[in-house]
């Protein structure tokens, strides 16, 4: 156990103008223990850093995802944005054995061979959007009119959307996840009507079961009518900006370096570099529990950050170079532990297609406006672009 | 190389599928399987980098 006092650090950090890591996690990583950090409320939480005390953190049944419990590190609530309820059927926020009942009856929709099946289905939804993108001319914002709609129009296909709704559900996800186009009023309109949508849907699916996910989690029975809502929220929220962050980002970066288009290992590189969901695993001690040398105490927080584990240059060679070419694939992007992402196969399949198509069918694509302009979104807890002004 | 997997643990993430393919798979649940249990010596790389990657705990391996 270390007898220094530990080091008091600012927290959250802003990125740097650009999609990568604060350069100050590497002063962090770089000293012994876990760095200490105050809330604005005023609250206690540890950062952890390194890679390997990242992934111990995350697989430790000490330490509790449950944002009910007393001195769980609300992130997102200090910044301004209010806290998701904890519905029924919001499993991430429950630990295990309770959690791994709703994790167990989605598995089977999300395994590799099944994710496989779908890729005909992402292939047409991502042609659709580059079609409406010609279509409208010779410039796009890759935000609004790909990034986003991608994965919005893919979960809604796999949830059982009829196509007639899609474009509803579509525009209020959106809604939902843009921060600067939308105000908080309009956020929590498009939530309730989506959650109202969502209960109905469920009622149709009960009556008239058919072949999507809807159905087939109702007729396993593992799954409660009124948890429902919680999990498909949960669903559409964890795929949508994430994913549409990644797959922003990933183009600003293979814009920069060309060289990659085309390679499918950016896929795994991208993740890794940008980290997106930097600050999404949070976690509290529900008993005393060591970490790195450092005792936590129980009712303390605990903020893994995946970004700096992610560029920990004990786990990654030149973790700063963008390399897709990299043998090592043990990033926490997706998290780890028994949380670690769901959908991950899915996000991936996306990502390979979005980029894939995007280059094969607009060779020319680039930048309308310098890169350094780019509207980078580093205020909320995920990283990404509120908008990619693109032309051709 | 000796494999064991854990299927209780197993939280489906499909590592060890996208990672040795021709050992790994998932069964109708989508839980971890042992394909073929007699791993080639130019799988067993793989094997031991699905094992590390496995977000569960879910794989041991135990090399000869």
């Amino acid at each position: 156990m270390t007898s220094a006092e530990p080091r008091v650090v600012d927290f959250p950090l802003r990125r740097p103008g650009e999609a990568f890591p604060p350069p100050r996690y590497q002063d962090y990583r770089d000293q012994p223990g876990l760095m200490l950090s105050y809330l604005p409320n005023g609250n206690k939480v540890w950062l952890v850093t390194r890679h390997e005390d990242v992934r111990a953190v995350l697989t430790n049944r000490k330490i509790s995802s449950n944002p009910d419990h007393p001195g769980f590190p609300n992130i997102s609530q200090t910044m301004g944005v209010p806290r998701q309820e904890q519905i029924p059927g919001w499993f991430v926020g429950l630990d295990s054995p309770e959690h791994d009942r709703f994790r167990k009856a989605l598995i089977p929709e999300f395994t590799v061979r099944r994710v496989r099946e779908l890729r005909p289905a992402v292939e047409q939804t991502v042609d659709r959007c580059i079609d409406a993108m010609l279509a409208a001319g010779n410039e796009a914002d890759l935000v609004a009119d790909f990034a986003l709609p991608v994965p919005s129009l893919v979960i809604s296909s796999l949830l059982g959307v009829p196509p007639v709704d899609r474009d509803f559900f579509e525009s209020r996800t959106r809604t939902l996840v843009a921060i600067q186009a939308s105000t908080d009023q309009q956020r929590d309109t498009a939530s309730r009507e989506l959650l109202r949508y969502i209960n109905r849907l469920v009622a149709i699916k009960q009556k008239w079961p058919g072949d999507d996910l809807i159905s087939r989690l109702l007729a396993t029975g593992a799954i409660e009518p009124q948890e429902m809502s919680g999990v498909l929220m949960l669903l559409l929220i964890a795929g949508h900006e994430t994913t549409a962050n990644n797959i922003a980002l990933g183009v600003v970066t293979l814009l920069n370096n060309p060289e990659w288009i085309g390679d499918d290992r950016v896929v795994e590189e991208t993740l890794r570099f940008h980290s997106v969901a930097d600050l999404v695993s949070l976690r509290v001690a529900v008993e005393d529990v060591e970490i790195s040398g450092q005792l936590v105490r129980a009712g303390e927080g605990i903020v893994p950050l995946v970004a700096a584990a992610n560029h920990d240059e004990q786990a990654f060679a030149c973790p700063h170079r963008f390399d897709p070419a990299r043998t090592e694939r043990h990033h926490v992007a997706f998290g780890y532990g028994v949380h670690q992402c769901l959908g991950q196969n899915l996000v991936r399949i996306e990502m390979e297609i979005a980029y894939r198509r995007l280059f094969e069918r607009i060779p020319g694509l680039r930048l309308a406006v310098p890169a350094e302009e780019l509207p980078l979104k580093y205020d909320g807890v995920l990283c990404g672009l509120h908008a990619l002004p693109v032309r051709w | 190389m000796r494999i064991t997997v854990d299927t209780d643990r197993c939280v489906g993430a499909g590592q060890c599928v996208l990672t040795a393919p021709a050992v790994f798979d998932q069964d109708h649940d989508g839980v971890v399987e042992v394909h073929d249990p007699a791993v080639g010596a130019d799988e067993q790389d793989a094997v031991a980098l699905a094992a590390t990657l496995c977000p569960s705990g879910a794989i041991t391996v135990q090399r000869d």
